[in-house]
C-alpha cells in the first residue's frame, strides 16, 4: 500500500481540481482550481523520483557517493512545471480582468451569450 | 446544459478517470525503490562537469534546450499579459494617491527590502552549487522591489521602477540566452553545448562551464518578466480606471 499512497494523493488532488473547475460560478476560483490540478503534477513527478533514505541531489555540502540521493530529472520538471504553472496562471487572471471589464460578470453561467 | 446535467457527466466522466487512474498506479515505478537510471546517469555527468547543483545541471546544461522554450513560454506569457491589460480607449489613467502606511509596517518593510533583494541576487549567483537558481532568485529579487509598495507607496514603486527598462532587460536577457547557444555554435560544437568553458574547480562559483552564464540570464529574465507582470496587474489594480460616462 505504502508503494502506491503517494500516486493514489496525486490521483485525489488532481480530480478534486476537476470537480473545482466544473462546479465553479466564478472564473477566479476557476483559475485557482486549475492551480491545484497542476499541483498534482509535482506530487506525482517527486513522488516517482523519491528513494528511501535519499537526499537533495546537491553536493555543495554532501560528499558525492556518501548518500543515496533523489532523482534530479524529475525535479527539474517540477520546477518547470512551477514555472509554467505561474505564466498559464498569470495570462488566465489577466483574461478574467477582460471578461470582468467587457461582460460586467465572472460568472461562466452567465457568460454563454455570444457578444461583439 | 444545466448545472445537474453537468454534475452527473462530471460524476460520471470523473468515476471513470478516478478508476483509470487508480489501475494505473500500481504499474508505476515502486515509491522510494532503487532503480533510477536516469537519476544516477544524471548525477554523474552533473559530477563530470563539475557542477555541483545536479538540477541546475539538468536545465541549464544537459535539458538547455527545454530551458530555452521554457524561457519562451514566460516571454510570451508576459507579451499576452502586455497586451491583455493595455489601457484602451474608454479608460483613464488616475494619479495614485499617497496613503498612510501605519509605522511598523513602513519600518518593517524597508528594513527586509535590501535584505530580501541581496538574498535574491545571491540564490541567482550561487545556482550552480546549493539549491535555488535563476528562476527561484529572480522571483525573490522581483518581489523584494514590491515591499516598497506596502512600506511606501504607489508612486515611490513607480520610481524606483521605470517599466520600460525592465522590457529591455527582459528582452536582453532573453537574447543573452541565445547568444551564449550560438556561441557553442561558433565554437565548433553544437547549439547550447556546453563545452566553450572550463568546467573550473568542483564547488565554487566560477564551475560548470556555461551553466553560470545561462542561470545568470534566467535569473535576469525571471525577475524582469514578474516585475513586468505585477506592473500591469497593480496598474488595473490602482491607475486605470473607466472614463466615467461612456
Amino acid at each position: 500500500m505504502m508503494s502506491v499512497l503517494p500516486y493514489l494523493v496525486a490521483v485525489w488532488i488532481f480530480l478534486t481540481g476537476c470537480y473545482g473547475i466544473v462546479t465553479s460560478r466564478n472564473l477566479i476560483h476557476a483559475v485557482g482550481c486549475l492551480a491545484v490540478c497542476q499541483s498534482a503534477t509535482y506530487v506525482l513527478l517527486l513522488a516517482v523520483g523519491y528513494r528511501d533514505g535519499g537526499t537533495a541531489p546537491v553536493f555543495s555540502d554532501v560528499e558525492p557517493g556518501s548518500r543515496p540521493v533523489v532523482d534530479p530529472v524529475v525535479q527539474a520538471l517540477a520546477l518547470t512545471d512551477v514555472v509554467v504553472g505561474a505564466t498559464v496562471t498569470a495570462l488566465l487572471l489577466a483574461l478574467v480582468i477582460q471578461v470582468s471589464k467587457r461582460h460586467g460578470t465572472v460568472d461562466p453561467d452567465e457568460l454563454s451569450e455570444l457578444r461583439g | 446544459m444545466t448545472r445537474r446535467v453537468r454534475r452527473w457527466v462530471l460524476a460520471v466522466g470523473g468515476a471513470g478517470l478516478a478508476a483509470l487512474l487508480v489501475a494505473a498506479c500500481p504499474a508505476l515505478p515502486p515509491f522510494g525503490g532503487a532503480t533510477h537510471p536516469y537519476g544516477d546517469r544524471v548525477v554523474h555527468e552533473s559530477l563530470a562537469r563539475q557542477t555541483a547543483n545536479t538540477i541546475a545541471s539538468v536545465n541549464f546544461d544537459q535539458r538547455a534546450f527545454d530551458t530555452l522554450g521554457e524561457l519562451g513560454i514566460l516571454f510570451a506569457s508576459v507579451i499576452g499579459t502586455v497586451v491583455l491589460l493595455r489601457q484602451t480607449r474608454d479608460e483613464r489613467r488616475a494619479a495614485p494617491e499617497p496613503a498612510a502606511v501605519s509605522l511598523p509596517v513602513r519600518r518593517y518593510a524597508l528594513i527586509v527590502l535590501p535584505v530580501a533583494l541581496l538574498t535574491g541576487l545571491y540564490v541567482v549567483a550561487h545556482g550552480q552549487l546549493s539549491p535555488g537558481g535563476g528562476f527561484q532568485g529572480g522571483v525573490v529579487a522581483a518581489t523584494a522591489l514590491h515591499l516598497l509598495y506596502l512600506g511606501a507607496d504607489y508612486r515611490a514603486l513607480e520610481n524606483v521602477r521605470p517599466i520600460g527598462l525592465y522590457e529591455v532587460g527582459d528582452a536582453l536577457a532573453a537574447s543573452g540566452y541565445l547568444v551564449t547557444g550560438f556561441a557553442g555554435l561558433l565554437g565548433g560544437t553544437a547549439f547550447l553545448a556546453n563545452t566553450l568553458l572550463p568546467y573550473g574547480t568542483f564547488n565554487t562559483l566560477a564551475s560548470g562551464g556555461t551553466v553560470p552564464l545561462l542561470n545568470a540570464a534566467i535569473g535576469m529574465e525571471v525577475a524582469c518578466a514578474v516585475v513586468v507582470l505585477l506592473a500591469r496587474f497593480l496598474d488595473q489594480a490602482v491607475e486605470i480606471e473607466k472614463e466615467s460616462g461612456s
